[in-house]
């Protein structure tokens, strides 16, 4: 029964639009995350001496402070930002997309009974 | 279950926490005032401390019994049914990741060496964005009780869940080992208790909470002591940057001034010199969280993908703020505690620190707050060992009696009774090994063995797992090659490194140079995976490829995956 359902699904093109759809932003948002933090990880390997510095003379700000601060706020903004997109926008869009699936389910085997 | 009754006991858990915080006012002065429980062997007991603490563990045992009359069916067992809310389970997750280790090494190393310290916290926090981004729904849409589950979805079920339950346990048992070890060494210097019998109350008490409990018991000491470590450290914090006006710019200038190390202490230090070491340590990190077994566990507690990702936010946020508190704290403790002679082995500024350097943040509380917060930091230490290793040993027991019993010997035809009996022995059983491997290991360095466990998680369950999920060419015989050839890879390379070669086995020069395995064993994990599950092309392969269609839509709608409880 749910294979039938799991076909529906993949042939509803709202299903492919929601993959497409959610996929791209998180893949996105993961590679913002990777390049940010490996550029921060690299820079600490091969110029810790930028890291130490001082964001402006006389600061007591350093520069890996501010960009690990930095990280931790940006991140969890994104963190935030992925979810409110995926728990309204994408999950309606879920929901539309079993909803249809099950309700050619009922309409098929509503005339399959009606043929017989 | 149905919604309305799910509320109640959350009432109810919320009266008990009430009432219990009465509890706790009223007797710390009774007992403080009772005589001191065998003083005359150890001179050092703590009375607050030991207050405090017992009036955690009669709150978390309450809520085990409590906890225990819901604790019917498997599902409850294993992931309370569940009925975890995105809140809970955030600070649950909170709870999980931030272990004593954290409180104490994590401020110890701010204290010393300064900016390594911020970089490793960097590190741990990263994880989550990526967890919630390519994983967390997919771990709620098609897993039940372990992330086996998902990893064996379309594969042979008897050999990947196999697999999959070796390198839990192993992960499971090196974490555990690495935690009872900081147990009764903590507990002994900050309680006055013997280790030994340190060992057996934390074994003790993990057993009660995870046999009778299981996973609801568990899910709210892992609340309970994430709160506590929340307030009582930003407690210490404020209290401590107190004395610096609350300025940024005062405490750096202090801490600069009376550092060694001067403003170079917000330069990487020895720690991170070598670049493929910083690099490999920010794979395993990052990686190796979302490999965790007793991590992953946590995603099947709530009812759907919207709470799972809800408890990555809240999760994220409760561990990001903490670091940064933990950060201030280490900075604030340069100058209160490493100025004050009071702190220091016969007094001498900047030699040896009483009870080593991990007992920084414990002297800062104790200068900031008096006996009293040191006593309540005190208890939130050992409150938080017991509930990482209650959570610890559940994931264990899980991989015992839902993978390999359930599963693998009984081929699904376990009843519920008897699963949910053998996952209570396998909890005492994980127990006792704890409590023997601890004292066993008494003497031994053991800092290798949070590091072994995060490279394992990263290279042998990781790889899999996230192959699993995304990759249609993946086959039972690929993933068993690549799991396998992560788990001895990152096992020898760290028998073969610094930690283990040298400290441990005695020899002069470690053959590995690095200390975490995973740069090296994760990609080599992926690559056997995806080669042999290409070269695979016999007829089972075949099929387990074409069932990633069906997997693929269930993983990305929920439709069909497990509900909220399994009646």
């Amino acid at each position: 029964m749910s294979e039938a359902v799991y076909a529906r699904i993949r042939a509803n093109p709202k299903f492919v639009e929601l993959v497409t759809r959610r996929g791209r932003l998180a893949w996105a948002l993961a590679w913002v995350v990777w390049v940010l933090f490996y550029a921060l990880v690299l820079t600490v390997a091969f110029a810790p001496t930028v890291i130490g510095m001082r964001v402006m003379e006389g600061s007591t700000l350093s520069v890996g402070i501010a960009a690990g601060l930095f990280q931790f706020v940006f991140f969890w903004i994104l963190t935030a930002f992925y979810v409110n997109k995926a728990n309204t926008d994408y999950d309606a869009l879920t929901a539309e997309v079993i909803e249809d699936a099950l309700a050619a389910g009922a309409a098929e085997r509503g005339s399959g009974r009606a043929a017989r | 279950m149905t919604r309305t009754t799910s509320r109640t006991p959350v009432r109810m858990a919320i009266r008990t926490l009430l009432g219990a915080c009465a509890g706790v006012a009223l007797a710390a002065p009774a007992l403080a005032a009772g005589p001191a429980l065998g003083a005359e062997a150890k001179s050092s007991i703590n009375i607050h401390a030991i207050s405090m603490f017992v009036a955690f563990v009669l709150l978390t045992l309450g809520i085990t019994y409590w906890a225990a009359k819901r604790t019917r069916s498997t599902a409850h067992f294993y992931t309370a049914g569940g009925g975890i809310t995105g809140l809970q389970n955030g600070l649950a997750i909170a709870g999980d990741y931030m272990s004593a280790a954290t409180l104490l090494g994590l401020t110890a190393m701010v204290y010393t060496t300064g900016y390594d310290g911020y970089i490793y916290m960097i590190a741990f926090f990263v994880g989550w964005p990526i967890i919630l981004f390519l994983m967390a729904e997919r771990l709620r849409n098609l897993g039940r009780y372990t992330f086996a589950d998902i990893t064996s979805y379309r594969l042979d079920q008897g050999k990947v869940r196999t697999m999959a339950a070796v390198s839990s346990l192993t992960v499971v048992c090196f974490y555990l080992v690495a935690q009872m070890v900081g147990a009764g060494q903590l507990i002994k210097l900050l309680f006055g208790l013997d280790y030994v019998f340190a060992l057996f109350i934390v074994g003790g008490l993990m057993m009660i909470y995870v046999t009778f409990g299981g996973m609801i018991a568990t899910t709210w000491v892992q609340i309970i002591k994430a709160g506590m470590l929340l307030c009582g450290g930003t407690f210490a914090m404020v209290l401590a940057m107190s004395h610096f006006g609350f300025s940024y710019a005062t405490v750096v200038n202090e801490a600069t001034a009376v550092h060694k190390l001067g403003f170079k202490l917000f330069q990487p230090g020895a720690l991170l010199a070598d670049p493929v070491n910083a690099v490999s340590l920010g794979v395993g990190l990052m990686f190796g969280t979302a490999g965790l077994p007793h991590i992953l566990m946590r995603f099947f507690t709530v009812s759907d993908a919207k709470a799972a990702r809800k408890s990555v936010l809240y999760a994220s946020a409760f561990v990001g703020y903490f670091f940064n508190v933990i950060f201030l704290m280490g900075l604030c403790a340069i100058v209160i505690v490493g100025t004050n002679p009071e702190f220091f082995e016969g007094g001498q500024v900047g030699g040896r620190i009483i009870g080593g350097g991990n007992m920084v943040v414990m002297h800062l509380a104790k200068a900031v707050g008096g006996d009293l917060l040191l006593g309540f930091l005190a208890a939130v230490a050992f409150a938080t060992i017991l509930a990482v290793v209650s959570g610890l040993a559940l994931a264990g027991a899980s991989a015992i009696s839902h993978d390999l019993y359930s599963r693998v010997i009984m081929k699904g035809k376990a009843t519920e009774t008897s699963e949910l009996r053998v996952s209570k022995i396998a909890s005492i059983g994980l127990g006792i090994v704890a409590i023997t491997l601890g004292i066993l290991f008494e003497r031994m360095n053991v800092a290798f063995m949070v590091g072994l466990a995060f490279g394992i998680a990263a290279s042998a369950n990781f790889p899999v797992l996230i192959l699993s999920m995304y990759w249609r060419g993946l086959t039972t015989l690929g993933a068993l090659a690549g799991g396998y050839a992560g788990l001895v890879c990152a096992v020898v390379l760290v028998v073969l490194s610094k930690l283990v070669w040298v400290s441990v086995l005695g020899f002069a020069q470690p053959i590995f140079p690095y200390d975490q395995p995973a740069l090296f064993s994760m990609p080599l994990a992926f690559l056997v995976t995806i080669v042999v599950s290409m070269l695979d092309t016999s007829r089972t392969a075949t099929a387990e490829k074409k069932a990633f269609e069906d997997q693929w839509v269930r993983a990305q709608t929920g439709f069909g995956a497990a509900g909220a409880s399994s009646h």
